[in-house]
């Protein structure tokens, strides 16, 4: 009896050890994934002598707000390229959405007589690419789309093939009493979609609308390729042009000698947080919708 | 009343058959308005980009434009493959993807095993929206942040080695290491996002199983290894094999922003994607960089439809089409 009870204990005491050692290592790798965040928000907040001299920290040295000032100062490009990030997004989401939920309700509609056709043509687009090159001369030399920023920077992309096939798995899963009792009562296909299986799906635009704001927020292959006017940067693009001039500058002046004052490293960091720190933090409160979008991809019809 | 019905009935029904044939004539044509503006779409950015695939076959001048350019023949493959090249792009593309799949595939799974042993505390939900922050950042600040921990003159990493008493390693120099950053990065960036589905799999898992196993006397580790892995291989082939469809696919934004142009690391970071882009953008050589994508999308294809081949044998429901 008092051993049974002994190794009771034992067995319990063996599965606290285990859980905290899971809860040890799990924190650290949860904090392994979010330190860099945390060393460029304080280095951004620290002084750039301190930490030349000593190092970098988790806990800002000489805390101050200069590079922020500094940003500040001359916000307008900043704000520009955060309006034109917005635009894009905004837009780029919008009609991504609509288009991929249409095709993918035709798609869906048993009894459209094209739809094994067009979900073949929709298959052959994931399955082959031309790639990068071919796109280019489409856009740029054939359609001249460069012309139109905010059009060259939405529309090349704005069709998931992925997407739609998710949409298309999710009308067809759609109760058929409801969307058949409509159309017996007189109802049209748009009537259809727009009444009845648009508001049904509102968790599912909310989930593939995020995976599109994502996309479009934290793209700069299309600004890099089409953009001329820096007007049109978008705002990672705008990051990377900084990040490289600043670059630039320092290795002319290491080479020229010179005494110049160019923008330390904390304002570089500055750059990034006032870059992406926002977005980062709305995209991690709606975290959950992105997890939603992840285990019902896997699901296809 | 018994006579008169089935007439008004058959009256109705014509009228019904005449109105169903209309309706799907109109019902056709308006959903076929609805996938137009999407067909559309795919049609202008996806098929039509593929007649510039000639270009590959071409001496592409802009000024010339794609068909008064001069044709040579498969001169642009005998250039990429020629010089050795194009072996060393496919080989890295390859080697990066296989190291991607298998370190992500590990990574993964040990995550969600372990947050699925600890799933009832209300700290595991906090465990993972950390691991799943790094999804968020763009390539852009991911380039930034390993910039900030590799450079030579002053970075994390540096100054690490220095207080271990190591020698200085200047990364940006020095090739041999970049598949070990590559596999971390990309470890850092996804692991969070990838567990998610394998966590998924295993709170599907029915409790009856592990209920049986205790009794019978299986401790944890028994039960991990004769019941959830067992259980999640259907999901664990399904997903290793759709990647390895995509395994000559590199993924360029990632190797432009962690490496940018550097002709230093080319040896171990240049893959097909980078090689078309640089192709495009700095050399002007749009023939090659065509040669390049077309060879790439050709072994792609393949490689796509004999792993959805295999997936379709194994699981009918999780192939890709």
């Amino acid at each position: 009896m008092t051993s049974n009870i002994r190794s009771q204990r034992v067995m319990q005491l063996a599965e606290f050890t285990t859980k905290s050692f899971i809860h040890a290592f799990l924190l650290i790798v949860g904090l392994l994934c979010i330190l860099p965040m945390i060393l460029v928000v304080s280095y951004s907040l620290s002084d750039d002598v301190l930490i030349a001299e000593r190092g970098i920290s988790l806990i800002p040295q000489g805390f101050n707000l200069y590079s922020y000032e500094f940003i500040f100062t001359f916000p307008e490009q900043v704000i520009r390229s955060y309006g034109v990030t917005i635009l894009i997004s905004a837009l780029g989401t919008g009609g991504g959405l609509l288009v991929s939920s249409l095709l993918g309700y035709a798609l869906s509609r048993t009894y459209f007589k094209m739809r094994g056709t067009l979900v073949l043509y929709c298959v052959i687009t994931m399955l082959f690419n031309a790639g990068l090159v071919p796109t280019y001369l489409v856009v740029k030399t054939m359609l001249q789309l460069h012309k139109i920023p905010w059009l060259v920077l939405t529309l090349p992309t704005m069709i998931m093939p992925f997407y739609v096939m998710m949409f298309r798995s999710h009308f067809a899963g759609l109760p058929h009493e409801i969307l058949e009792s409509a159309r017996i009562d007189g109802a049209g296909e748009w009537r259809l979609f727009f009444n009845i299986a648009f508001p049904l799906s509102k968790p599912w635009l909310a989930t593939i609308g995020l995976m599109y704001i994502l996309k479009y927020w934290n793209e700069w292959i299309p600004a890099m390729l089409y953009v001329e006017n820096a007007k049109w940067y978008p705002l990672q693009y705008l990051l990377q042009v900084m990040m490289r001039n600043v670059q630039a500058l320092e290795a002319m002046i290491q080479a020229v000698g010179t005494q110049v004052k160019i923008p330390g490293p904390s304002l570089r960091m500055a750059m990034v947080v006032v870059a992406a720190g926002p977005a980062m933090f709305v995209f991690m409160l709606l975290q959950r919708y992105f997890i939603r979008g992840i285990t019902s991809g896997a699901v296809k019809g | 009343m018994a006579t008169i019905t089935p007439r008004v009935n058959q009256e109705l029904l014509a009228r019904d058959r005449s109105a169903a044939r209309r309706n799907t004539l109109i019902t056709n044509v308006t959903l076929f308005l609805m996938a137009l503006p999407g067909i559309a779409m795919l049609f202008v950015f996806n098929y039509l980009p593929l007649y510039g695939l000639v270009i590959a076959f071409k001496d592409y001048r802009f000024a010339k434009g794609i068909w008064g350019s001069e044709w040579v023949g498969f001169n642009n493959f005998r250039f990429i493959f020629g010089a050795g090249m194009g072996w060393r792009i496919t080989g890295n593309t390859v080697f990066y993807n296989l190291l991607f799949i298998f370190s992500g595939l590990v990574g993964a799974l040990l995550l969600a095993l372990l947050v699925n042993e600890i799933h009832r505390n209300r700290m595991a939900r906090v465990y993972q929206a950390m691991s799943f922050l790094p999804h968020f950042v763009s390539w852009v600040v991911v380039g930034i942040f390993a910039n900030f921990f590799l450079r030579s003159d002053g970075g994390v990493v540096a100054k690490l080695l220095l207080a271990l008493g190591q020698d200085r390693i200047v990364f940006y120099q020095s090739p041999q290491y970049w598949p070990a950053i590559m596999v971390v990065i990309n470890l850092w960036k996804g692991v969070g996002f990838g567990s998610i589905v394998y966590l998924t799999g295993m709170m599907g898992i029915d409790e009856e199983y592990y209920e049986a196993a205790s009794i019978d006397g299986a401790n944890r580790w028994q039960q991990i290894w004769f019941i959830t892995l067992p259980l999640l291989m259907p999901l664990i082939i399904t997903l290793t094999l759709l990647q390895l469809g995509g395994i000559f696919r590199g993924n360029l934004e990632m190797f432009v922003q962690m490496v940018g142009n550097n002709p230093l690391l080319y040896p171990t970071t240049d893959i097909i994607d980078t090689f078309v882009f640089r192709s495009l953008l700095n050399l002007g050589n749009l023939g090659m960089a065509g040669a390049a994508s077309l060879f790439q999308s050709v072994v792609g294809l393949v490689m796509l439809l004999a792993t959805n081949y295999t997936v379709k044998k194994l699981r009918e429901d999780q192939a890709l089409y």
